[in-house]
């Protein structure tokens, strides 16, 4: 059964937390991983992985550069399931 | 020396505990680090060593979830030992130009490169991880060292094996010297307790086979020795100058007034028998402390266990000190730590400050019966040092033929 979008959200957070140590609270859906999670592209890379092994999804690499903010991954992982 | 160096800050994570104060506690105590392999690898590889001296604290309950993500296991245990003793050293305010790193490591991130490999096979090139390049590399425990305390001076790596951590010591005495660095975070780390180069240093009969009893299974100098044993973890020292330290009142356990480098040129694995190079070594870091051999009251031996190796490391003492090693006492402390490869030096060079520190050699186990081609006064309980200005050094030999050799005075 596909993941509600509040389902991937809260997934995602754990991966970022886990891999940047940001707290899960602060993973919100307006946030921009660069300018607001201060992520740098290789954990974002390492997040894009994550984030396919753990929701079953293809990420294209070249999808990853529009994967702006959290709303975007959360999106695009909704969607995609 | 133009001007002093001296130690203000050690750390360390070893197989006999996860700090400086409680590995010496243990060393002193005689007890042993070493302990049989529970990993399902072993079974499942039919690994023919089943023992090694693992990290008594796990780096995992140290470090955050992101550093154990993000680093291999050698740099985390480099950025353990390092933030201790860049603690104990008061967390010196330095210029970041003028601050340092010179850490070393023998194999380099061995589990994340075969992680990886592991990965790739099983999985395909998508699912390799991003980090792990800078995972992988020989300097990856030096850089993560660097970007904690923003060093800016240089972060360097020095690879000679098992010389390698006190290659690292000796080249900060030319940095400090140079005038352009007043901090060196120096030293080595290790984790290649992984099936791999378990297997690879079995293939070349260079470990310790002694599976029945682990404890007992490093033991420099006695005649039952077979190998050494691996041993994983890290070891620290800020070097600092002496006019540095003493601006800031540092407290200083010990003076670095030697280091030097040589190399056999003999042969690939093997020690020279003549020990000539391990000699020169010896000598030349006395000549740079402008001691005589005979000032020389304590040895923390490379000693590693193995049958060739700690006769070798004897003959190239006797040329160096004649009849005075009669008088000198002995430490081979991977009798207790095991063999630490890149970090091994690093450990015993804090063994060697702290022995000159509160003045007492650390002992040597399971030494039941003493080679009597290695006719050296070792000691097997702690053994008080004299009184008065000591001078000591810590040998660190390689497979490639390296030789360093650090020298330490008391300081008062």
């Amino acid at each position: 059964m596909a993941l509600s979008q509040a389902e991937v959200l809260s997934g995602l957070a754990e991966i970022v937390n886990e891999e940047t140590g940001i707290d899960t609270s602060s993973v919100q859906l307006d946030k921009s991983f660069v300018d607001d999670l201060d992520i740098d592209s290789i954990s974002m890379l390492t997040i894009v992985m994550n984030a396919e092994g753990k929701f079953g999804v293809t990420i294209p690499e070249d999808e990853v550069a529009n994967l702006k903010t959290v709303g975007d991954a959360v999106s695009f992982i909704t969607n995609a399931q | 020396m133009s001007q002093k160096i001296v130690v203000t800050g050690i750390g360390a994570t070893t197989p006999l505990g996860g700090d400086v104060q409680s590995t010496w506690r243990a060393l002193l105590a005689g007890e042993s680090g070493i302990s049989t392999l529970e990993q399902p690898w072993v079974e499942q590889y039919q690994i023919p060593v089943t023992f090694a001296g693992q990290a008594k604290v796990k780096a995992k309950d140290v470090l955050s979830v992101p550093e154990t993500k993000r680093l291999d296991p050698s740099s985390q245990f480099a950025l353990i030992a390092s933030r201790e003793a860049w603690a104990d050293a008061g967390a010196p305010e330095v210029q970041p130009e003028r601050l340092a790193v010179e850490f070393a490591t023998g194999i380099g991130g061995v589990w994340t490169l075969l992680d990886a490999f592991d990965t790739l096979k099983e999985h395909g090139p998508r699912r390799v991880l991003p980090m792990t390049v800078p995972m992988l590399m020989p300097n990856g425990p030096a850089a993560a060292i660097g970007m904690d305390i923003a060093a800016r001076g240089g972060v360097r790596t020095s690879v000679s094996a098992c010389a390698s951590s006190t290659e690292a010591i000796a080249n900060a005495i030319t940095r400090l010297q140079s005038g352009e660095i007043d901090v060196v975070v120096a030293g080595g780390a290790e984790a290649a307790i992984h099936p791999l180069p378990i297997a690879a240093f079995a293939s070349m009969h260079a470990l310790s086979r002694k599976n029945d009893n682990p404890a007992s299974a490093s033991r420099p100098y006695d005649v039952a020795r077979d190998g050494f044993v691996m041993g994983e973890g890290a070891g620290a020292l800020v070097l600092e100058t002496e006019a540095h330290a003493k601006a800031r009142g540092a407290k200083i356990y010990a003076e670095l007034v030697g280091g030097a480098v040589t190399s056999d040129a003999h042969h690939i694995t093997a020690p020279d028998p003549e020990g000539a190079g391990a000699a020169r070594a010896v000598s030349a870091a006395l000549k740079q402390a402008g001691a005589k051999p005979e000032e020389v009251v304590h040895v923390n031996a490379h000693a590693t266990s193995t049958p060739v190796g700690d006769i070798a490391e004897y003959v190239a003492l006797k040329r160096v000190f004649g009849d005075h090693l009669k008088n000198i006492v002995f430490s081979a402390t991977k009798s207790s730590t095991g063999h630490l490869l890149g970090g091994a030096g690093a450990i015993e060079a804090i063994f060697t400050v702290l022995a000159l520190h509160e003045r007492v050699a650390p002992p040597t186990i399971n030494l039941d019966n003493q080679d009597p081609e290695i006719p050296l006064d070792v000691a097997t309980s702690p053994r008080k040092l004299p009184d008065g200005p000591l001078l000591a050094i810590s040998n660190s030999f390689g497979f490639g033929g390296h030789n360093a050799v650090i020298a330490f005075r008391s300081y008062n």
